[in-house]
């Protein structure tokens, strides 16, 4: 049982960020670990990145955007709920290292898990620039945040109401081009990572990606979260979630993540004829 | 006491009730019924009373079998519980899963003659009985010896450890990576054929005795050996084998092919058959494909038909005799309507826009003999073939998970990354540090691993009081 000490919209309407007493895992989490959680009895087991770690309160930060079924009954819990299981640290820590001038690339909700390896990267006396981007400016989520660790912040939105218009390959192709880095590291939604990297490949600069395949327990046991990188099957729950993302294939990773999409559907829309609930407040 | 020793009373084995095959092949009710106390008193008496009763040596962790068995026959079914349980802490469980075939049964000298005695429906009678009648009286809290141990793993092999060190005093507190507690028990062997409540009956007998149980604490991330050795007296790993191994073909990874652990794990820990009451989602499919010939492929299998598949079958590359799954659960597989695709073997998986449309196979011969004893299978050439399916679960095996071997300092592992221990004592290269089970094993079996946690539990006592 872990309970929720604080919860915050974050990004309306649908992005939340909570603060949950867990002493234990906040005492061993490192930057670009996750847990697994399970809401209650009749829940699925669901991988969420750390978004930040407190091992002096004992707490660990969570920014879960509501997408389906389990994350938006999620939305639905509020301060001092409990979360049932929650199971954790999980996965490789990010390699954190003197690298020199480091990209960080966030799409989405990605950005959340980037900043305590911004921090991190920071304490390491690495020079960083971060590319954020969204849709619109209104979907931009932890941009203050960032600025606060980051020596540089771009921001991309698709309809050009922020920073600049386009994606954001677009601002790291130009970044790139301007001066180079020593390593990238990109999380987001999977089309994105697999383009970031697409982006840096010609470059030939390292590109460290953070894969969001689908799992259950996340120990290496089930095996459901296969991803074949460099032509190898790896496990993202026990191996990654980081690889190198010139050698992931994306497209079987892009493929698996759809496996539910019709079960999910399903029961998303009867969960929402049982339930009212409003996603902010 | 009246005796019925006709001889046709002695020859032939009193029949378990069973679900209708056409009936149970839709619920994830219990196949077996199970004895009532006339059919279990008139089956215990088909016992010779050996002097020299070889069923005990066949029984890895040696029940007292005949002495049960007399108690059953003379209606004093609490003895016979009793009896039972100054071996084995899960006789509801080993009454169900252990291959008696193999065990004490294929050693009972009335096997040679006639059908052997039912000692694994016994065992399951008397363990159903005392879970149906407990009085609750029979749980004595030892005396405290101050000593702390750690299990780390809560299957069959850690939860006999447990209970064995914490009946002689001990404090115990078991880690558990997962949500509930008891392995391959709760996340793998499916509840028609071994229903979790009765688990959770074998496992609240350690709660009642002082052990703890940590769940979601998976031992090399969230505390390593090393820390817990630096807060408890002794340690045993009971992690299992639970690493998928898949066949390395193409078209593996395609949407619709499951490693048998995920389905499993889906159907019966998340409980995905009551999907969408529950959360979690499987891929129900028309046509299901199973490879391979073991208990996992046989729960797989059969869990596909009741899931709603039209037609399941078993793709296995040697023949029906070299089986490993229990005989009777390839029995009840075929009684389903199972299909059996013997001496076959896939070659490769073919998609269309991602998802799984067929199998390629090809036929087997049996060849000579190899190291395990079983004729090798060897490809017909020429011989390929196509099965449409929509689903396809991989079940040849599990290898060593690496997370607490990585995580753990100078401790001595096989080429496979299995521990290396003491063979009778469980001792691993580190002092204070036991293992076994399947993570020492390979594979194996509930009585095996429950055998590995009694003797490590012997050798930490041992140890605890001489240091
Ligand atoms: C290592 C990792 C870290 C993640 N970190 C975050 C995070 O910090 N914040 C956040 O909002 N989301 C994160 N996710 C994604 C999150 O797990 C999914 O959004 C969530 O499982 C969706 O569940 P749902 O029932 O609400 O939606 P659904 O309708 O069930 O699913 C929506 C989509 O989410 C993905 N998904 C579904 N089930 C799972 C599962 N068991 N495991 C992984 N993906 C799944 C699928 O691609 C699916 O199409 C992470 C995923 C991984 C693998
Ligand atoms: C589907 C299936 C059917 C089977 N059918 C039969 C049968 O009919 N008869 C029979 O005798 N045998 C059967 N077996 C084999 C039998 O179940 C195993 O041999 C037995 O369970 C092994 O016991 P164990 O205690 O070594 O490990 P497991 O039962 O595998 O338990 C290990 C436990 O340790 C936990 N764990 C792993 N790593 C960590 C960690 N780092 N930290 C904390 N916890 C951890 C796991 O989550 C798990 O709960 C079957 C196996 C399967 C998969
Ligand atoms: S060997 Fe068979 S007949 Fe003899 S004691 Fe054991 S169960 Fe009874």
């Amino acid at each position: 049982m872990a309970k929720i000490l604080e919860k915050r919209l974050i990004r309306y309407p649908d992005v939340f960020y909570y603060r949950i007493n867990a002493p234990l895992i906040s005492r061993k989490a490192k930057p670009g670990q996750f847990v697994i959680i399970r809401l209650h009895e009749r829940g699925e087991r669901i991988p969420l990145s750390l978004a930040d770690i407190n091992s002096e309160e004992g707490t660990i930060s969570l920014i879960v955007m509501a997408v389906g079924k389990t994350t938006t009954e999620m939305s639905t819990f509020n301060v001092g709920d409990e979360i049932l299981d929650i199971c954790g640290p999980l996965g490789q820590p990010t390699h954190i290292q003197k690298y020199g001038r480091v990209i960080l690339v966030g799409g989405g909700f990605g950005v959340a898990p980037l900043y305590p390896i911004a921090m991190s990267l920071k304490e390491m006396g690495n020079e960083i620039v971060v590319i954020m981007g969204a849709r619109s400016k209104d979907l931009l989520i932890y941009e203050n945040e960032m600025r606060a660790v980051c020596d540089k912040v771009l921001i991309t939105t698709d309809d050009g109401s922020k920073g600049i218009k386009g994606v954001v390959t677009t601002a790291l192709k130009q970044e790139l081009e301007q001066s180079s880095a020593n390593i990238v590291m990109a999380v987001g939604p999977a089309v994105m990572m697999k383009y970031v990297s697409e982006t840096t490949r010609p470059f030939g600069i390292k590109t460290v990606v953070s894969l969001n395949s689908i799992m259950i327990d996340g120990t290496g046991m089930c095996g459901g979260c296969r991803v074949s990188v460099g032509g190898k099957t790896r496990f993202a729950c026990t191996d990654g979630p980081d690889f190198d993302g010139h050698q992931v294939d994306w497209d079987i990773l892009i493929n698996r993540q759809k496996t539910y999409i019709n079960e999910e559907r399903g029961s998303f829309e009867a969960w929402k004829k049982r339930h009212v609930f409003a996603i902010c407040e | 006491m009246t005796e019925n020793n006709s001889k046709e009373t002695i020859l032939t084995r009193t029949p378990i009730p069973e679900q209708d095959p056409a009936k149970r092949r839709s619920n994830f009710d219990e196949v077996a019924l199970g004895y009532t106390p006339e059919m279990a008193m008139k089956e215990a008496a088909r016992c010779l009373q050996c002097k020299r009763p070889l069923c005990i040596d066949g029984c890895p962790i040696h029940i007292p079998i005949p002495q049960f068995i007399k108690a059953i026959k003379e209606g004093n079914f609490e003895k016979a519980i009793g009896l039972i349980k100054t071996a084995s802490f899960l006789p509801a469980v080993c009454g169900r899963v252990c291959p008696q075939e193999d065990q004490c049964e294929k050693n009972c000298t009335l096997g040679k003659k006639a059908e052997p005695v039912a000692i694994g429906y016994l065992e399951r009678f008397a363990a159903d009985y005392a879970m149906q009648n407990r009085n609750g009286a029979d749980v004595k809290i030892p005396k405290p010896t101050g000593k702390k141990i750690a299990i780390v793993g809560s299957g069959p092999a850690g939860l006999t450890c447990a209970y064995e060190l914490a009946r002689l005093g001990h404090k115990i507190t078991i880690f558990e990576a997962l949500h509930d507690a008891g392995g391959v028990l709760v996340y793998g062997i499916p509840e028609f054929r071994l229903p979790k409540r009765i688990v959770a009956h074998e496992i609240n007998l350690l709660n009642e005795i002082g052990v703890e149980i940590v769940t979601n604490a998976v031992v090399g991330k969230l505390i390593t050996i090393d820390e817990i050795m630096e807060e408890f007296n002794a340690c045993f790993i009971g992690t299992g084998a639970g690493l998928p191994k898949f066949m390395g073909i193409e078209g593996e990874n395609l949407n619709g092919v499951y490693s048998a652990n995920e389905f499993l794990t889906r159907a019966n820990l998340m409980k995905a058959y009551a999907f969408p009451e529950y959360d979690t989602p499987i891929k129900i499919g028309k046509r299901v494909a199973v490879i391979g010939g073991g208990n996992v492929a046989m729960d797989a299998v059969r869990t596909a038909l009741r899931l709603g598949a039209r037609e399941a079958m078993i793709i296995y590359r040697r023949s029906a005799n070299e089986m490993p799954a229990r005989k009777e659960e390839i029995h009840h597989a075929f009684e389903e309507g199972v299909q059996f695709e013997l001496l076959t073997s896939p070659v490769r998986i073919i998609g269309e826009d991602g998802w799984v449309k067929s199998v390629e196979c090809v036929r087997m011969e049996l060849g000579e003999p190899d190291k395990s004893g079983r004729r090798s299978p060897i490809a017909v050439k020429g011989s390929e073939f196509k099965i449409p399916v929509d689903v396809v679960i991989i079940a040849i095996g599990t290898g060593a998970n690496p997370i607490l071997p990585q995580s753990t300092r100078k401790l001595a592992l096989n080429k496979c990354g299995y521990i290396i221990v003491d063979e009778e004592t469980g001792q691993t290269s580190r002092e204070g540090i036991f293992a076994g089970g399947d993570i020492v094993t390979g594979s194996a079996t509930v009585i095996l691993a429950m055998g590995a946690g009694k003797k490590a539990a012997k050798a930490i006592h041992e140890y605890l009081m001489h240091i």
